[in-house]
């Protein structure tokens, strides 16, 4: 049944040995090329360093649709500040789903339900065409993620119990079920959609801030809120949590019994993914102010997903590469968007031949105080210390 | 936390294969532990112990004890039923009939992870270890057994988070002095060599604090040395205060290292008694090591 133990059958303990060793003996595993050299590079920055760069760059992310590079400009097909936003909302979603997929190692072929679900509840709650309840736009962020929250466990209770391929499916089915029912219920206004959704505050009633025409506000606000989603999902990733979840990722049964409880953790990756994919439905329907069944595709759940397998699953930094260049490329060369399906499928077929791992593979960092003790073992590392005996 | 830097130090002198137990260590291994002194009491009771695979037995009315701080040997010719066993006892098979008690507990019905809270640890035959994780990271996976920090905790780094990250840092780093792969300790678990690999797989287990641990084959494929040296760390696992149910295949580390043996043939309990009287007795011999003249037996 399953596919994914390799190709020996039942590996007595010697071959298994030899092979280890020698697998060890070659080296295989260790990456090389450019990108590993400014991993090793960037590791050993101090963490101060670290910080400065970072922070260079974040304020270099935030100029950029202001800056309008020629060369890498969408314009004049697009305009520049709304692609900036649109990469964005990719890269958000593309740091979601890397949760589930990355992370957890559950394939979930149906996130684009969660954007869906997050879009509807930001433009029902607020849409004038809408017969719901109205709540300022701000607080219905809070509301879709909750939502889309609860959708992720109830999809998950019955279905996290399943694996591999049998969850594949099982999104893959929901994804479609929550279109579909967009579409049949009369509240939510089929093809017809909602129109004038909320916004945030500010400006004047003829001319706010946060208007449709204008990314880069929009831009702004989604760049903050990746920032934020990055601190608190990596906060995650370096404790009990995300070692849960790459322990589930490698091996589900030496995970649960080691005393990872792996049901919990699985809802938990599915509702915190689902959360984040209705964040970024809601930021969705603000900006285009405009919500109906047509965008909440099964392809759109594959090109999130080529997003993160595109950047490296597993690590939040490719995630966003993916999700930014998955919603450039088609932006930028306008000839080429009618076949970005094909474009990417054929990416992906050949990141998979040759960079399995995706374009940034460095590995996570599961140990909030790590770096240290590593500092200590490792043997090139050779610092003055006074209690090292010497022979 | 000195004590672990200074022993981590050291060990990077001390050649692998010599198995170097520091006081600190075993110290800070085992620092929140309740060690049970009651040696010699059960710990954990097997009582008619069925597994049923459809039509076949696979074992048969099994009943046997293990007795806290021993090394109990649980062998058998191929087929016999050992791993069936080993996989009701640790809850990864539902046994047709039967009850296995830890401390008076039945862990029938439990889910495995809650088994493994309760204090029954095991290692795999076919190394199971996270590969994608540092060594490291793999005995930290087995401390989060024992912590409590919940997501909401882990997500805005409460108190309680940090501190458990922190103990289990300094934990983990002992867990892996005391199987001596310290300096292996930043290197992803599946670039560790095989005996590496085994070791770390012990020390994992050894992390969820477990009152019996359960080692299949630990030695399987491993050299004359590095056999040595692995019934050296098993020992020194024992007196740290752990009981330890062993199976093996091996005669010469089964009889040098358990302090009584339980034989399994074709599903049912053949003997049970001292390595010297399993080694006499005419039963076992005829059933599990051939030919009485056959070198293994001594």
């Amino acid at each position: 049944m399953s596919t994914t133990d390799g190709p020996t059958l039942i590996p007595d303990a010697e071959s298994a040995k030899d092979q280890i060793d020698r697998e060890t003996a070659r080296g295989t595993h260790t990456k090389s090329g450019r990108l590993q050299v400014f991993g090793e590079w960037w590791n050993r920055r101090t963490r101060p360093q670290q910080w400065a760069l970072l922070l260079i760059v974040v304020a270099l992310a935030y100029m950029l649709p202001i800056i309008n590079p020629p060369i890498i400009t969408t314009e004049p097909g697009n305009d520049w500040p709304i692609a900036c936003f649109q990469m964005a909302l990719y890269a958000l979603v593309a740091v979601g789903l890397n949760v589930v997929v990355g992370y957890a190692g559950l394939l979930d072929l149906g996130y684009v339900a969660f954007f869906a679900v997050g879009s509807y509840t930001a433009a029902s709650l607020t849409s004038p065409d809408s017969t719901f309840l109205h709540i300022p736009y701000l607080w219905t962020v809070p509301v879709a993620m909750a939502v889309t929250m609860f959708f992720g466990v109830v999809l998950g209770v019955p279905t996290l119990r399943l694996r591999g391929d049998y969850l594949a499916i099982v999104t893959l089915g929901f994804g479609e079920i929550v279109r579909i029912l967009a579409t049949i219920i009369p509240a939510f206004k089929g093809q017809v959609g909602f129109q004038n959704v909320g916004h945030p505050p500010g400006g004047t009633a003829a001319n706010p801030i946060f208007s449709n025409s204008n990314g880069t506000p929009w831009y702004w606000l989604v760049l903050t809120i990746i920032i934020l989603v990055l601190l608190l999902v990596g906060n995650l990733e370096r404790s009990r949590v995300g070692r849960a979840w790459v322990a589930i990722r490698e091996d589900e049964d030496a995970a649960e019994i080691m005393g990872v409880p792996v049901f919990k953790y699985k809802v938990w990756a599915f509702a915190i993914g689902a959360a984040i994919g209705g964040l970024s439905g809601s930021l969705a329907a603000g900006q285009v102010g405009f919500v109906n069944n047509q965008k909440f595709d099964i392809v759109t759940s594959m090109l999130f997903l080529a997003a993160v397998v595109l950047g490296g699953a597993g690590n939040k930094v490719g995630a966003i590469i993916g999700g930014v260049i998955v919603a450039y490329l088609p932006l930028r060369f306008t000839a080429i968007a009618p076949y970005k399906y094909l474009i990417f499928g054929l990416a992906l077929v050949i990141i998979m031949i040759f960079r399995a791992r995706g374009i940034l593979s460095a590995r996570q960092k599961l140990l909030a105080y790590g770096s240290s003790s590593y500092e200590r073992v490792t043997p090139n590392n050779e610092q003055p210390n006074a209690s090292e005996p010497t022979a | 936390m000195n004590d672990t830097s200074n022993a981590s130090t050291t060990a990077q002198d001390d050649a692998l294969d010599q198995l170097h137990i520091d006081e600190a260590v075993a110290e800070a291994a085992a620092p929140e532990r309740e060690i049970a002194v009651d040696v010699g009491e059960n710990i954990m009771e097997i009582r008619n112990l069925t597994v049923k695979f459809g039509g076949l037995t696979a074992l048969d009315d099994v009943s046997f004890d293990i007795k806290r701080g021993e090394i109990l040997g649980l062998i058998g010719p191929n087929g016999a039923g050992k791993t069936t066993c080993f996989n009701a006892m640790t809850g990864v098979y539902k046994p047709s009939s039967g009850q296995v008690l830890l401390e008076g507990k039945s862990i029938g019905g439990r889910l495995r992870h809650k088994i493994t809270r309760l204090g029954l640890a095991r290692t795999f035959q076919n190394i199971r270890l996270f590969g994608e994780m540092t060594a490291l990271e793999n005995v930290v996976v087995g401390l989060d057994a024992r912590h409590k920090t919940s997501v909401v905790g882990a997500l805005l780094r409460l108190p309680r988070h940090r501190r458990e990250e922190r103990s289990a840092i300094t934990r983990a780093m002992a867990l892996l002095e005391f199987v001596g792969i310290a300096e292996n300790a930043a290197v992803l678990s599946r670039n560790l060599s095989y005996g590496h690999q085994r070791r770390l797989e012990i020390a994992r287990a050894l992390a969820t604090d477990p009152k019996v641990l359960c080692l299949d084959e630990p030695a399987a494929g491993f050299n004359p040395a590095e056999k040595e040296d692995l019934m050296a760390l098993i020992r020194a696992i024992r007196d740290d205060g752990y009981t330890i149910l062993l199976i093996e295949h091996d005669m010469k580390l089964v009889m040098g290292v358990t302090d009584r043996i339980v034989v399994l043939e074709f599903g049912k309990k053949l003997a049970d008694g001292l390595p010297v009287d399993i080694r006499n007795d005419p039963r076992v011999v005829a059933a599990y090591l051939g030919e009485p003249e056959d070198d293994a037996a001594a």
